[in-house]
């Protein structure tokens, strides 16, 4: 293992960037897609609104984007930290 | 050549292809296979995952609820796609760089407690069985459609194969079987869905389909949809009806009771490292957004279909009469998921949202089979949809039945009740608690406490509020210790077990529920919901004892630190 304090900062790195994207993945898919729907209501989407194209499909493809932008973000950590394999 | 042939066939074809690349893989690399699966790179690992996840619920019932439910039911596509975030953020990196196999070792060795190992053993196999129950419930519908007997033999056969499969053990745990399963069933799910979005909007991709324009009334088609549904009496397709507290609980359940399935879980400790885990999380959710993108879309043309079939000349005209039912009504009614009685007695499908005048009762598990043949596609494609649902049922079940088998005779028998056991007596056991799971299995499957998919979201619920809060507590937390982990899973597991059996029966045996669904014990908080209920009381129970006791000993913070950060990670070990 790295030395201590340099595998602190790497897990407050981890950490901070695990929060922010939760945060986007609650937004897109509870939030649109459920509680903000109504406010959402105005903007149409084929024959329905923006709310419901996130509830069953716009989630999804922000799921697929925040996993890889993930993994990458924690690659490019693992590095600058030198804790990769 | 007769549908009963071809269906015979094409099935019998793929089986032949698992059975062909088990033997095939087995003869050259069973060495390599048992190191953990290394060499697999992460796309494909990607791809079995994806077989091993999506199962009768996803292929076979899903679209059905949606294109029943409507709106309510997204919590299904969100909450079975948005769980692989938690999983790729929370634990696969770090259950990886643990480097064991089981999640019950795990959870042994973090709480550094026998005691804990055996709770979560439990947790492990109340989920599991329950899903499997899901399982069987969709294999008996397969079955009893495509060999043309009813719904209860259809379960017998059904149960027999998967009895077979699973006892072939190696055959499932070779990840390119698990390959060619996910090509069958990703094949078989989209080919009728662009087939049938190409009839109704004239767009081949079934995504943008469903909110394209309509052919036949050159309307938005979901805009179609919801006139005709709305017209005939049924629940809106595009507006709220589920409360949004239920809904949102709902959600919340299925995707941190997808981060907490073990036989998930378990996929990503055998990728070579610990940056593959992650990778490989995205590359599960490629695999299962093709399927999960299509599914609304199958859902709301299939309904469409459905309805048109039934008021050829639209929701203000006359039905179609008994007599001049199509062929497919006729076959499905041999299995008993679908049923006409003629209330009025004029010889007319009434098909309408008024349950005392509605004739028509379509079973929500037919939809997505009975889809190509509503839609008048080709008899091959009729026949391709059977073999991709069996696909997905039973290679879900068989990887169920070994994660329950191995949690009773590695964690439970070798770990706990008897470490001296020969390899051979494990082995036994392992084979009769699988048995004994599918008996226990088919036995609820009969009268199973809802459709195939509200029943695995059900096991979803469980898992949700045992196993999830105590692996994310035992990985981000160094506080939470061995009394903590084992109260706060206990009080998830039990508070949720009682909820669904006050909901959908004791044991899941009809007619001893004090409660149902429609009208909850709790607020509007449904039983497939209660497992984020659970989780919350899991996590405070856990907090509240772990900080009234002593903190972990020193080695398993040091335990903690250590799977934090990906350096020094080995090949897993520990079977």
């Amino acid at each position: 293992m790295a030395d201590n304090s340099s595998s602190n900062a790497y897990w407050a790195a981890n950490i901070k960037t695990i929060k922010i994207f939760l945060v986007i993945w609650f937004v897109c898919s509870f939030g649109f897609g459920i509680l903000l729907r109504p406010m959402l209501s105005g903007i149409g989407v084929g024959g329905t609104d923006l709310g419901f194209w996130f509830a069953q499909q716009g989630s999804i493809i922000v799921f697929l984007i925040l996993i890889f932008a993930y993994a990458a973000k924690m690659n490019k950590l693992d590095r600058e930290h030198g804790v990769e394999e | 050549m007769d549908q009963f042939t071809l269906n015979l066939l094409i099935v019998g074809a793929t089986f032949a292809l698992y059975i062909g690349i088990a033997i095939w893989a087995r003869a050259g690399s069973t060495a390599e296979f048992y190191a953990a699966g290394q060499g697999v790179p992460p796309v494909m690992n990607g791809m079995a995952t994806g077989a091993d996840w999506m199962s009768a619920a996803s292929f076979i019932s899903m679209a059905g609820l949606i294109a029943f439910g409507g709106y309510d039911t997204s919590a299904y596509l969100m909450g079975w796609t948005g769980g692989y975030v938690l999983l790729a953020m929370l634990l696969a990196p770090y259950l990886r760089k643990f480097g064991k196999f089981t999640v019950p070792e795990f959870i042994g060795d973090r709480f550094y407690s026998k005691t804990a190992r055996l709770v979560a053993v439990i947790c492990l196999i109340v989920a599991s069985v329950t899903y499997v129950i899901g399982q069987m419930t969709g294999v008996g519908v397969a079955f009893s459609r495509f060999l043309e007997v009813d719904k209860a033999t259809g379960l017998y056969i059904g149960a027999a194969i998967v009895f077979a499969y699973a006892v072939l053990g190696g055959m499932k745990g070779i990840t390119y079987t698990q390959v060619a399963q996910y090509v069958v069933l990703i094949i078989a799910y989209t080919i009728p869905a662009v087939f049938i979005s190409l009839q109704l909007t004239g767009n081949p991709l079934p995504p943008l389909g469903l909110f394209s324009d309509a052919k036949s009334s050159g309307q938005p088609l979901l805009t179609t949809l919801e006139q005709l549904v709305t017209d005939l009496g049924f629940k809106s397709y595009l507006t709220q009806s589920d409360t949004t507290l239920n809904m949102f609980l709902f959600t919340v359940s299925l995707m941190i009771g997808t981060a907490g399935l073990p036989h998930v879980i378990v996929r990503f400790f055998t990728v070579p490292k610990v940056a593959d885990a992650r990778s490989s999380a995205g590359w599960a959710l490629v695999f299962i957004a093709l399927l999960y993108l299509t599914a609304p879309a199958v859902a709301a043309m299939a309904r469409l279909n459905l309805i048109n079939t039934v008021y050829p000349q639209g929701a203000a005209a006359a039905p179609i009469s008994y007599e001049a039912r199509p062929e497919w009504m006729k076959n499905w009614e041999v299995t008993g998921l679908l049923k006409f009685e003629d209330k009025n007695g004029d010889g007319l499908i009434n098909y309408v949202g008024a349950k005392d005048a509605n004739e028509l009762t379509v079973n929500n598990d037919i939809m997505v089979l009975a889809n190509p043949e509503i839609a008048d596609l080709p008899g091959w494609v009729i026949a391709l949809v059977a073999a991709g649902g069996l696909a997905a049922a039973l290679s879900t079940a068989a990887g169920l039945l070994l994660a329950i088998s191995s949690a009773i005779s590695h964690d439970l028998i070798k770990g706990q009740l008897n470490p001296g056991i020969s390899e051979k007596g494990e082995l036994l056991a392992a084979r009769i608690s699988m048995a004994v799971a599918i008996a226990v299995a088919t036995y609820l499957g009969l009268n199973p406490p809802g459709f195939a998919a509200q029943t695995v979201a059900l096991a979803f619920g469980l898992a949700a509020s045992s196993i999830f809060p105590a692996l994310m507590m035992g990985i981000f937390s160094k506080r939470i210790n061995n009394k903590g982990a084992v109260a706060g899973m206990l009080a998830g597991l039990t508070i949720t077990v009682v909820y669904i059996f006050l909901h959908k029966g004791w044991f899941f045996v009809p007619g001893t529920n004090s409660f149902t669904d429609a009208d909850p014990l709790l607020l509007s908080i449904k039983s497939t919901s209660f497992g984020a209920v659970g989780a919350l009381v899991n996590f405070v129970v856990a907090y509240f004892v772990s900080n009234a006791s002593a903190e972990p000993p020193k080695h398993v913070q040091d335990l903690v630190e250590s799977i934090r950060v990906p350096k020094g990670a080995g090949a897993a070990t520990g079977h």
